[in-house]
């Protein structure tokens, strides 16, 4: 019996590839995909055109995972095509969940981009300092570039998304387990965290814990670390406590903090003002004086906090625009 | 019409909260911008509330417990002593006014503090001029 084969996409937006290559770290599962499902458009790796998704039914595909950010007119137009065209829309990857690495771009603002990128990048030429703008005029031709929106957004805040699939990149296995249970019809609830765990990374992290003290930060080369013991608790800077698990603790078990990129953990609003919470707990200190010396020993504590999800924090992003 | 700032007040049970009713029952005046909610401990304060009065509105927040060896819990006003200057460097590196959120510690005698307190508070926040915080987040920036 020949069943209709499943119709999917996948796209990237603001995104770096690597969850494109989370999809192919399946391995062979890969073919098992390619036998159950029709990949209608895949950038990174099959043939098919943008006219050819527009050209398709509303609805006509039966899963999209769309990975990256929104940050210019293409991923927003593309997201809202493929929002379109899609029985169910994932949000894979930190990028698309929380607005990714990509999102840490709400530090600044455009203009600063641009200047540092176009304008001071010490190996542009100097007769060939341009900022690219959306429409350029060359003889009778208009050209066009996206345009580069002041923000970075998560992909949510754009189109409704069905599913969440968190990690940078997600595990391989929670993408292959994904995939089985999103093509057997099991759906969970809209809206609902998938390829993932209801606890958080400490839950699953075999280091031993005890009572957290800790006088000063270290980063992973500063100090020769305890095999066995929480990092955090050798002052180790480690997200473990407020982040999601799923992802199979491979950060903490291969002696770097976790850093964060499964999201809040459940019933976590915000994962950097919880883990600042968590880090007033755990700073062995009573003197202000003091205190503030221990935290000066954590460079870039904002980037630190919201490594993969400034655009879907409280806050989301710079005033200083 | 002038601006008149909105003021989140977080208060411990045991000190701080006495020492704000004691500022009444003393019948010492101060700017009524202050909107006090009661806690157990100043420890009980999440930076996250902090973070959340703000995007909802509020103009600045003020976080008060006891003083330092005071606390009914033993240690609960150190852990919030910690918490504040980590979450005020985010604060800062996102934009916000320093004078925004603000931590002071408050004795159940201290009324006369208190009002003083609340009352340089909201003159700061009153030169700040209204948060943008909450009314940024509401406009869509993606053109232009």
């Amino acid at each position: 019996m020949a069943a209709k084969k499943l119709q999917i996409a996948l796209y990237w937006g603001a995104a770096c590839g690597g969850c494109d290559v989370a999809v192919l770290d399946t391995n062979e599962f890969i073919l098992d995909v390619a036998a159950l499902a029709d990949i209608r458009l895949w950038p990174i790796a099959v043939d098919g055109k943008y006219e050819d998704v527009e050209a398709m039914a509303d609805g006509e595909l039966d899963l999209t995972f769309f990975n990256g950010a929104v940050r210019n007119s293409e991923n927003e137009h593309l997201a809202k095509l493929l929002r379109r065209k899609s029985k169910l829309l994932v949000a894979f990857g930190s990028c698309a969940h929380m607005g990714g690495i990509p999102g840490l771009a709400n530090l600044t603002n455009r203009e600063a981009i641009f200047s540092s990128i176009y304008l001071q990048n010490p190996s542009i030429e100097p007769g060939n300092k341009k900022i690219p703008h959306p429409e350029t005029c060359l003889d009778d031709h208009v050209l066009e570039l996206p345009q580069f929106y002041k923000r970075v957004y998560k992909l949510a805040d754009i189109v409704p998304v069905d599913y969440f699939l968190p990690g940078c990149p997600p595990a391989p296995e929670q993408v292959k387990l994904s995939i089985l249970a999103l093509a057997g019809g099991k759906l969970p609830s809209k809206g609902s965290t998938i390829g993932a765990a209801e606890r958080n990374v400490c839950d699953d992290c075999q280091r031993s814990k005890s009572e957290k003290k800790i006088k000063r930060f270290y980063r992973p080369y500063e100090i020769i670390q305890d095999p066995e013991k929480c990092l955090l608790e050798q002052g180790i800077v480690c997200m473990g406590p407020v982040t999601r698990s799923g992802c199979g603790v491979r950060c903490p078990e291969s002696g770097m903090g976790c850093r964060g990129c499964y999201g809040p953990a459940p019933d976590v609003l915000d994962q950097g003002t919880k883990f600042i919470s968590a880090l007033g707990a755990i700073i062995d200190s009573k003197d202000p004086k003091e205190i503030a010396a221990i935290i000066s020993g954590l460079p870039d504590l904002t980037s630190t906090l919201y490594r993969f999800g400034l655009p879907a924090s409280f806050l989301q992003r710079s005033l200083k625009s | 019409m002038s601006f008149e700032p909105r003021i989140l007040g977080i208060l411990c049970n045991w000190c701080s909260y006495a020492g704000a009713d004691l500022a009444g029952t003393s019948r010492i005046h101060y700017p009524p911008n202050i909107r006090i909610i009661r806690v157990m401990c100043s420890a009980r304060v999440d930076p996250t509330f902090v973070v959340k009065a703000l995007v909802s509105g509020a103009d600045g927040v003020l976080i008060c417990g006891c003083h330092p060896g005071d606390c009914h819990y033993s240690e609960g006003n150190y852990k919030t002593m910690r918490r504040i200057p980590l979450l005020k460097k985010v604060l800062t590196d996102l934009g916000v006014e320093d004078d925004r959120v603000r931590l002071e510690w408050i004795s159940a005698s201290e009324g006369q503090r208190f009002a003083d307190i609340v009352k340089d508070m909201t003159e700061r926040i009153r030169a700040l001029g209204p948060s943008r915080i909450s009314a940024e987040l509401n406009v869509d920036p993606r053109e232009k």
